[in-house]
């Protein structure tokens, strides 16, 4: 089948089955190795990407649902060297030790500030559930996404 | 990895049941995919043909009526956030926000989480209390049933393999009510869930009592399928709010009583039962100080109020 979508701002036409898995069209086809496949079934988080704005599990996602639609994975966040401010805010809060989530973590959060541009902590604890971190223990990246939603833009 | 499939993307409710009745057992219906392509990925199922209800129109919908029909295809996301469904069955709006994770409830169905019948659904629960009506169409014409009669077991509904589910149609919400879910667990489904609603005398606005005039009491997740109890119903009916806390407590004597549990990764038959018990208990109190006007502010661990 034929997929047309754009990527990170940048427009792309595929041929795919119809069985094939966004996760795999992103990281085999075209290269993106930020989302992640951990536990292949909508728990944790590490494959999380952003159609449309909407944060789905890439993992248990047909690429043909992306057909006419933009894709937004942690490639696409950075413009050029200068970080998104979610980023800047998780290096600034210590909010990524292994780097697993983190792809994830931060689509998650662009995705919930993007609807609720002031969230409270129990908002973004709430947007957050599913998205798994073993080593933080939550309260850093919850500080990073704070730090971005009380930062006047 | 999925194996090979055909996808279809036919555009109205009559094209999809024919393409059911024509592919039979190869086929499978597919909407949000959260549960079928996981069961796919494992190689439970291995349907040949997907039939994606995604293009028809009339199962996107939410629309008012004598009763709220909520289309098959409206995803959790879609009702957690509609004002309609925030209007006539506030529980409903409250009770979709907290289904999974907002991952799968971006893209996972209303149709899709009752038409695959995982006992451990939500939904199921809650819409009992709603006296939940499910449309099915076919090749042979359209039907209502009662919820409670299309889901049969675990993984397991009445729709023939021809029907398709189109909405589920919820009664609407009494005047004076006041309702509560609360579901406990720690795992990523629920380990039980209990749904009640009760209606109330005029008394509150009119200076009366507040007496429990009628009860609609659903527990999910503890057998395999949800269920109400008319024996807990019957125990809260009549109750003041003076005798409130011995009804919660004979209701949830009551629900662990009648349910069918089965020792299995969410903890033993008897835990389940004894956690009914509290569960049920908590839920009325909760629904009860929420009729005098009062949100309690009581939290208990590993457990979600809706």
């Amino acid at each position: 089948m034929k997929l047309q979508v754009i990527v990170n701002g940048r427009a792309h036409e595929l041929e795919i089955d119809a069985h094939a898995l966004l996760l795999d069209v992103l990281r085999d086809g075209l290269g993106l190795k930020g989302a992640k496949r951990s536990c292949d079934a909508q728990v944790c988080g590490a494959c999380t990407v952003l159609v449309d704005g909407l944060a789905v599990s890439a993992c248990t996602y047909l690429a043909i649902e992306a057909d006419g639609r933009e894709v937004l994975t942690v490639e696409g966040l950075a413009e050029g060297e200068s970080l998104h401010p979610l980023q800047r805010a998780f290096i600034d809060a210590g909010a990524v030790q292994c780097g697993f989530c983190t792809s994830g973590m931060l689509l998650t959060a662009r995705a919930m500030l993007a609807e609720n541009a002031r969230p409270t902590r129990a908002d973004v604890l709430h947007y957050l559930r599913g998205s798994l971190c073993r080593c933080t223990g939550y309260r850093k990246i919850v500080d990073a996404v704070m730090a971005v939603a009380e930062t006047p833009r | 990895m999925l194996r090979p499939f055909t996808l279809h993307r036919p555009a109205t409710a009559e094209a999809a049941c024919a393409l059911l009745a024509e592919l039979g057992e190869d086929a499978a219906v597919y909407a949000g995919g959260t549960e079928l392509l996981l069961l796919m990925k494992l190689g439970l199922l291995r349907p040949r043909h997907l039939v994606d209800i995604k293009r028809i129109g009339e199962l996107s919908d939410i629309t008012d009526g004598p009763r709220l029909a909520i289309g098959a295809a409206v995803t959790h996301r879609t009702v957690e956030r509609s004002p309609l469904v925030q209007t006539r069955c506030p529980l409903v709006g409250s009770v979709a926000c907290h289904v999974a994770n907002v991952r799968v409830r971006n893209v996972g169905t209303v149709g899709g989480n009752l038409a695959f019948a995982d006992p451990h659904s939500d939904l199921a629960t809650l819409f009992l209390t709603l006296d939940a009506v499910v449309e099915l169409v076919s090749p042979r014409g359209r039907r209502e049933l009662p919820l409670a009669e299309f889901v049969r077991g675990p993984w397991e509904t009445t729709r023939s393999a021809d029907e398709l589910l189109v909405s589920v149609r919820l009664a609407p919400w009494p005047r004076e009510s006041a309702a509560a879910y609360v579901k406990f667990g720690v795992h990523e489904r629920p380990t039980l869930a209990v749904a009640v609603m009760l209606s109330l005398d005029v008394g509150r606005a009119a200076g009366g009592e507040g007496r429990i005039v009628g009860a609609r009491l659903a527990v999910g997740c503890v057998g395999p399928r949800p269920i109400r109890v008319p024996a807990a119903e019957a125990a809260l009916t009549g109750a003041s709010p003076a005798t409130v806390e011995e009804a919660a407590r004979a209701a949830g004597d009551a629900a662990a009583a009648v349910i069918d549990a089965a020792d299995d990764l969410y903890g033993s038959a008897d835990y389940k039962r004894d956690m009914v018990a509290v569960f049920v208990r908590r839920a009325v109190r909760i629904a009860a100080a929420r009729a005098r006007g009062v949100e309690p502010a009581e939290q208990f661990p590993h457990a979600v109020v809706a």
